[in-house]
């Protein structure tokens, strides 16, 4: 039997990225934030999962354009890394996994989540931003990855309940399948941020320090925040949290925090990071 | 009627903010459509060697041509763009990211990269236009 052993959060801004490709990761401005990661690479190192599911969004690089789906599962072998404007990132392509994809899918909508199912698609910053900061330069990633594209971009975006409810049903989808996978379930994006507009720039360290907290104690109220709060208060792209609730939904009740670490800026964002552990 | 948490119009009341919905992405379509074009690499470079040629074969209205032919990307956003669209322009400009978002406020780039490694514009007073919390 499958387990999903842990949850792991972390901001996925491009310029992480770049810093990282660039090699800039000791300067001044960047070295905090790599520092930081140091903890969960030796993590990974350890823990060895076989397979991550990996909540994060497109940014208009594989969809939104023609097709808005609202979740959209990668089924395929493997997502070559997109071209963005400046170039591929020169990271590994991603191998996905087919048969647990098919598995979630068949499992997800069975259980009234009706996905769009991908059956080619590029991947983007969002996805291997944090692939990066969890394994390192590499010249293949250590897992198989299971894209789980959420539509943070176009109003409305899916509820915070909804993904929560999408990710417990994740859960139970992943406890059901009969090899006896490692599995991980990351939430990507965020923290506090806005990318348009005289109020760009908008940082947030209090509404995210206490979204923090809550996903160990104070799930619902993390559940109950509306579009509209976090747009106000978090900027039009902090909504991203939200797939940090899929991510969390599929843990279980309860959890204990293994790791945390909170900085601004990385660019326009505030970094935000957690690692936890489901208990029972 | 179906109960809401709020009106649909309370997002509105966001200062300096335009929320990205569906009537945009149809508005602002053949200009995305343009900026997903600048992901490949030919066509960056037929963009460069004659922006004005390139911008035709893509059916935007004239406003949006213009708008991206001045790199305004307040103007943009007004005409129904997204900025994950329109960061592959400045992308392909070289731009950072950062660069292109502090172009739509009222700061120079360095005011605004200082503003952010000083913590970033805070929510205070920027919540609401008419609560003006």
């Amino acid at each position: 039997m499958a387990r999903i052993t842990a949850g792991i959060a972390t901001s996925h801004v491009p310029a992480i990225g770049a810093a990282f490709d660039q090699g800039r990761t000791q300067d001044e401005y960047w070295k905090p934030v790599f520092d930081a990661y140091e903890w969960v690479k030796a993590f990974e190192a350890a823990e060895q999962p076989d397979v991550v599911i990996l909540c994060y969004n497109d940014h208009a690089s594989a969809m939104m354009l023609d097709v808005v789906p609202t979740f959209a599962l990668g089924m395929a072998e493997e997502f070559e890394v997109a071209d963005e404007g400046w170039g591929r990132r020169p990271v590994p392509v991603v191998l996905g996994d087919p048969v647990l994809a098919a598995h979630l899918a068949e499992q997800l909508v069975i259980d009234e989540f009706d996905l769009t199912l991908m059956n080619e698609m590029e991947v983007d910053h969002g996805l291997t931003v944090p692939l990066s900061l969890m394994f390192g330069k590499v010249e293949e990633w250590p897992v198989r990855v299971i894209p789980l594209a959420v539509n943070v971009t176009q109003f409305p975006t899916p509820s915070a309940e909804r993904c929560w409810q999408l990710g417990a049903a994740i859960g139970d989808a992943v406890r059901s399948y009969p090899a006896g996978l490692n599995v991980q379930i990351w939430g990507t994006g965020g923290m506090s941020h806005q990318l348009q507009g005289e109020r760009a720039g908008l940082i947030n360290p209090a509404f995210d320090n206490a979204f923090l907290d809550k996903l160990s104690a104070g799930t619902d109220e993390l559940r109950r925040i509306t579009r509209l709060d976090f747009l106000r208060e978090a900027g039009t792209e902090g909504i991203e949290l939200i797939m940090w609730l899929i991510m969390r939904g599929a843990l279980g009740d309860e959890v204990e925090e293994l790791y945390r670490f909170y900085h601004v800026p990385a660019s326009n964002t505030a970094v935000g990071h957690i690692v936890l552990r489901p208990l029972g | 009627m179906r109960t809401r948490l709020y009106s649909l119009e309370e997002l509105n009341d966001i200062p300096g903010t335009t929320v990205f919905n569906a009537i945009r992405s149809r508005q602002a379509y053949h200009l995305h459509k343009f900026c997903m074009s600048l992901m490949q690499e030919d066509n960056r470079q037929a963009f460069r060697a004659d922006e004005r040629a390139y911008l035709d074969k893509f059916r935007m209205s004239e406003e949006q041509k213009q708008a991206v032919l001045e790199r305004d990307f307040t103007r943009l956003i007004d005409l129904g763009g997204n900025i994950y669209f329109l960061v592959k322009l400045s992308n392909t400009d070289g731009w950072s990211t950062q660069k292109a978002v502090s172009s739509m406020t009222t700061m120079t780039p360095d005011e605004y990269a200082a503003m952010m490694r000083a913590g970033g514009r805070s929510p205070e007073g920027q919540r609401s236009i008419r609560g003006k919390k």
